[in-house]
């Protein structure tokens, strides 16, 4: 059911420059990786690379399912209802009847249910992100990328997401999560891997990481210094 | 202004509000030739813009998602077509169509049909070339959305020409607008003939030239309305998409 991560010597250039790599990663197969880094480290292209999206320039990625989805640091919304947009993905995996049924239970989950009927491109920045995740995880993913997706959200709908993502991974989905939410790290994290400048400068285990981390990248950035 | 030139001038004046006077009153009274006019163009470019879609739709669609060697010159031509002189068009069409041309032995010339696959040649570049920006733009704010959801081509076609649709309804109307203002294919493949190929545009021209203004006018205005009438549905549609 799950699905673990390796890269080898994975690489991307753009424009003459590597942007990130070479990267040789081994995600554990369960639970909650979290992917941190200054700003422009390549963490959103990293989740890119390995979702499929982008063709890396060299090094080979192994993941062991096709059953991906990912949430993107801007969320897509369809120019359809809140409730299409889930319907859309539901209906590629269940049969019509059980569709609308389905789409109802989940805007009640998310709190949307008010707004089943509205444009999904009027909904607030988190409300978009809430129905974003919703359909992300709506396609049953074995793995699941997720790109800040608490950024633009309020305390309560930010430990409500949380709630969420450990729920799916309890449940057997692996998740990649990118945040810059350090508090957020602690309470979701299995391991950090920490990117800087495109490269990965630790990888260990989240209660390792946050009380003894090994790289002065990544201390720097928990004190909140800058980087260079 | 010499009294002369005065009286001139106020004759002009008298015929010329004789003539509206005259042309709202073919309007009002819905008279049998101005509505056998008015039908016939609306029924050849309306069926023209359907062709017209089926065609440029598609196509546009196609060129908008799929990239393949080759795309950029073809972008050049559809892009080069929009701008077809109506009577090279309808010249064109004439050529296959005459009795000596490669279609002639099916006796289209200086029929509604022939001016319906005219009209259908000037605006399916038009269709084709607008519906390929629109669903281009819309195309990149989806391509990894859907590429992440793993829908296939066609998914991915269907699913933008439906969230695109109510901006592609305002290039039909642009196309609808081209076709019905048009004079010069119509009048070379049809031929302007009374009771069978005589649509706005061409008896506006015709009556015109022979001086029955009353007609012309009230043709006139029918069409200026329409026009205003696709415009002001072009404008309400264009708010974009939700
Ligand atoms: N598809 C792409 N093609 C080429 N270069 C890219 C692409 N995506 C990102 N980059 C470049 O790679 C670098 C890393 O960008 P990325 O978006 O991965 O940063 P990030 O770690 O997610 O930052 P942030 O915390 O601000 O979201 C940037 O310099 C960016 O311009
Ligand atoms: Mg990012």
């Amino acid at each position: 059911m799950s699905a673990g991560v390796t890269t080898h010597g994975l690489a991307f250039d753009a424009g003459g420059n590597r942007r990130v790599g070479p990267l040789d990663l081994d995600l554990p197969a369960t639970g909650i990786t979290v992917l941190m880094g200054p700003n422009g480290a390549g963490k959103s292209l990293l989740l890119r690379l390995l979702h499929g999206l982008i063709t890396p320039t060299a090094g080979q990625i192994k993941i062991s399912t096709d059953r991906q989805a990912m949430v993107f640091q801007k969320p897509v919304m369809l120019r359809r209802s809140v409730a299409e947009n889930l319907i859309f993905v539901l209906k590629r995996r269940h049969p019509r009847a059980e569709v609308e049924g389905r789409c109802r239970n989940i805007l009640r989950e998310i709190d949307l249910e008010a707004r089943a009927g509205q444009p999904a491109r009027a909904l607030s920045g988190g409300e978009q992100q809430r129905l974003a995740l919703a359909r992300a995880l709506a396609t049953e993913p074995e793995l699941l990328f997720l790109d800040e997706p608490t950024a633009s959200l309020d305390p309560a709908s930010t430990l409500a997401i949380e709630a969420t993502v450990m729920r799916a991974a309890a449940e057997g989905t692996k998740v990649v999560l990118v945040t810059h939410d350090t508090g957020q790290a602690r309470r979701v994290a299995g391991d950090v891997v920490f990117l800087h400048k495109g490269m990965v400068c630790e990888h260990s285990l989240a209660a390792d990481f946050f009380d003894s981390p090994v790289s002065e990248q990544a201390r720097a950035y928990l004190d909140g210094r800058i980087v260079l | 202004m010499t009294s002369h030139a005065k009286a001139g001038y106020d004759r002009a004046v008298q015929d010329f509000t004789d003539a509206f006077r005259l042309a709202f009153g073919l309007v009002i009274s819905l008279d049998a030739d101005l509505v056998e006019i008015v039908s016939l163009s609306l029924r050849v470019s309306l069926i023209a813009v359907f062709i017209a879609c089926l065609i440029g739709l598609p196509l546009g669609a196609r060129l908008a998602v799929a990239r393949f060697r080759g795309r950029g010159a073809v972008l050049v031509v559809v892009n080069a077509l929009m701008g077809l002189p109506p009577v090279v068009v309808g010249l064109l069409v004439y050529l296959h169509l005459s009795r000596s041309g490669p279609l002639g032995s099916f006796g289209l010339l200086y029929t509604p049909t022939a001016m319906i696959i005219a009209q259908t040649i000037l605006i399916a570049p038009i269709i084709t070339a607008l519906s390929r920006q629109i669903i281009e733009d819309l195309h990149e704010e989806y391509a990894e959305q859907f590429r992440s959801l793993g829908l296939t081509r066609s998914e991915t076609t269907r699913a933008l020409l439906r969230d695109g649709r109510r901006a592609l309804v305002t290039v039909a109307l642009a196309g609808f607008g081209r076709a019905i203002a048009e004079v010069g294919a119509v009048i070379i493949v049809g031929g302007n003939i009374d009771h069978l190929t005589r649509v706005m545009t061409t008896a506006i021209a015709l009556e015109t030239s022979k001086g029955d203004l009353p007609l012309a006018l009230a043709l006139g205005l029918i069409l200026l309305v329409l026009a205003l009438a696709v415009n002001a549905l072009a404008m309400t549609l264009r708010r974009p998409d939700a």
